[in-house]
């Protein structure tokens, strides 16, 4: 099977792979050399699958003792300038904060997928977007923030791969892939091609050995008065040109929309047949949907508030994401939440009821004297 | 006028932060003598620990990566997977290898990492400021053992050397000392032989725990902290090769 999925790579045929293992194949793709973690449902197929594909490709695939070994191997070998990632899920990205924050610190880059479950503690294994804040806010110590991509289908989950890596080398910084339970075991059709990378530039930061140059330094430790203000403010300029340049984000049927629900990965999936059904239903409403969760559409979504009357946040979590809709909204139009916890996922029919509690369908309208 | 001992290349010609009587400096030394006599500056990685050698990058001049405390092992295995080519060294302490990082330690050993790891056994948390380590000895006044570690409720010091020498992915384990002119050549040569293996390829891993004065939170004079060593740690730790 896997031959025949790689195979088709060149001629860039459709093949059907549940989100895990299409993921996993994506990051060979984009020429990961080392894949380091520890199972952890729902994400399970991405360790497996990689401990068959990583020696067959002769890069590196090592099973950690811990979330905490899985993000330091990461961390080593990204300082020696490799292309690594781990992956797992929330209660195993908790552990691995610390590590994210060194990764920081250091400005090595690194990518993390995490496919959401459901929270606090043990929580369950149904799927869930419960980390956002986790996510988008850093996550562990320290004034610091990571690329939060959060992809909706198979095959964006597949594109997020490449993307995430050149992110993570350009920026020197960790790049989080947002998943959840669903997208990683759904099968779906996919096209996995090599991509072009980005324009990179050169990892002369790398700790690669001595040889006939200065000794190479990797560290987070600024102690001399105002250094470490000062390398905070190297890496705020840094996010800054990432907010600058790298938001990406959907707008789907806005045209005239009296409702713009907000909604990201799989909730936006239910969102956008709610939407459809509303619109056959004739009511005005759209969707945008964040597809970087940081840097998050804050200029679309402000935008948007200048033209629509209100705004819905969809999400399966007791309402997280709604905050920085809250904050790009920033008071000009009311902001509501249809939020799903615990593993909770929203139906198509729960959010029409809630689109209809909120609009007035066009044919109803009283004309305006 | 004949030269009879000079700086290595590779220790930076410079004064550490080190107290008096502090056993990092010699055991940096004696990194920086070993990666020039076997030629592999251009080849080695090494990791500092977060410990009192946390700037230890800044006494030894080879590539250095300073990471979380108790990580090195880990942090060692993502570097020398990937560069199986690098010599890779972890430098860490008895908090950082024996308290928060066992897990990894351990389980670099077991999946037999081919790295190097110089463990400074100095019986307390030197950069914390003096508290109990796992390998405070029984009776020792520490910052948080005030009466002196009672093994009811504070436990035994731990023995890292004779757990490591029972996995069988840790192929080198010896147990030397910075107490003594003659200590420090046996220690040279362990670290040596350390380096050694791993230049050599040898499938495991290899640890050197080094009996270090702390002469600061021992509360006593350096030349009272070798002897010390001497005559109370090694009682706990005897030294020797456990293994390979
Ligand atoms: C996660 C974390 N916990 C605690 C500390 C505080 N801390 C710094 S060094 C240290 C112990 C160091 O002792 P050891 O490893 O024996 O090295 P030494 O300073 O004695 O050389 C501790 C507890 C820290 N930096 N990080």
């Amino acid at each position: 099977m896997i031959e025949k999925r790689h195979a088709c790579n060149a001629a860039s045929e459709r093949v059907l792979m549940c989100g895990n293992e299409a993921l996993a194949e994506a990051a060979i793709l984009a020429g990961c050399d080392a894949y380091f973690g520890y199972p952890i449902t729902p994400q399970n197929e991405i360790t497996a699958y990689m401990s068959r594909r990583m020696p067959e490709e002769g890069r590196v695939f090592v099973q950690s003792e811990s979330e905490l070994a899985a993000i330091n191997m990461v961390f080593g070998a990204s300082a020696t300038g490799k292309r690594t990632m781990t992956s797992s899920s929330s209660p195993g990205i908790s552990l691995m904060q610390e590590g994210i924050s060194y990764l920081a610190g250091a400005e090595l880059p690194a990518v993390v997928v995490n496919v959401m479950r459901g929270g606090p503690g043990l929580g369950n294994i149904a799927p869930s977007q419960a980390d956002y804040f986790q996510a988008t806010r850093g996550g562990g110590h320290g004034d610091y923030r990571t690329i939060v991509l959060g992809p909706s289908t198979v095959q964006e989950l597949v594109d997020c791969m490449s993307l995430a890596f050149d992110l993570a080398d350009v920026y020197r910084m960790t790049v989080v892939v947002l998943a959840d339970g669903i997208l990683g075991q759904m099968m779906e059709p996919v096209v996995l091609e090599k991509k072009p990378r980005r324009k990179l530039p050169p990892k002369d930061w790398a700790l690669t050995g001595a040889k006939e140059r200065e000794q190479n330094i990797v560290r987070s430790l600024w102690l001399p008065e105002g250094r470490l203000e000062e390398h905070n403010r190297k890496l705020q300029a840094k996010y800054e040109q990432v907010q600058k340049n790298e938001v990406l984000c959907e707008q789907y049927e806005l045209e005239d929309a009296e409702v713009v629900v907000v909604a990201y990965g799989v909730a936006a999936r239910i969102v956008r047949s709610a939407v459809n059904r509303a619109r056959q239903e004739g009511m005005p409403v759209g969707l945008i949907r964040p597809i970087t969760l940081w840097p998050f559409p804050m200029e679309q979504i402000s935008k948007a508030a200048e033209e629509f009357r209100l705004f819905l946040a969809v999400e399966m979590s007791s309402g997280q994401m709604v905050e920085d809709v809250q904050l790009a909204v920033a008071g000009k139009a009311p902001v509501l939440l249809h939020g799903r916890p615990g593993g909770g996922v929203p139906t198509v029919d729960e959010i029409l009821d809630k689109i209809k509690q909120l609009t007035i369908p066009k044919n109803k309208r009283k004309m305006k004297s | 006028m004949k030269t009879v001992f000079a700086r290595t290349p590779s220790l930076k010609d410079c004064t550490t932060h080190y107290c008096p009587g502090c056993g990092h400096g010699i055991a940096h030394r004696l990194i920086a003598e070993t990666i020039d006599e076997l030629g592999i500056r251009g080849r080695t990685i090494g990791i500092a620990p977060v410990g009192c050698a946390v700037l230890m990058y800044d006494y030894i001049d080879v590539d250095m990566v300073e990471v979380a405390h108790g990580r090195p092992p880990a942090v060692a295995t993502g570097m020398k997977r990937t560069n199986p080519d690098k010599i890779v060294f972890s430098y860490q302490g008895d908090g950082d290898l024996a308290a928060i990082g066992t897990a990894e330690i351990i389980h670099a050993a077991h999946r037999a990492e081919q790295i190097t790891v110089i463990f400074i056994n100095n019986a307390v948390f030197g950069m914390t400021g003096g508290q109990m380590a796992p390998t405070t000895i029984l009776g020792q006044v520490t910052a948080t053992t005030p009466q002196g570690r009672n093994r009811t409720g504070e436990g035994y010091p731990l023995q890292v050397s004779e757990i490591m020498a029972l996995l069988p992915g840790a192929i080198y384990v010896e147990r030397c000392a910075l107490s003594g002119p003659a200590a420090v050549r046996n220690t040279k040569k362990a670290i040596k032989h350390a380096f050694e293996l791993q230049v050599e390829g040898a499938e495991g891993l290899s640890l050197v725990e080094v009996l270090s004065p702390c002469p600061t939170y021992w509360r006593m004079p350096p030349a009272k902290a070798m002897e010390w060593i001497e005559n109370e740690m090694t009682k706990v730790f005897p030294l020797g090769r456990l293994k390979g």
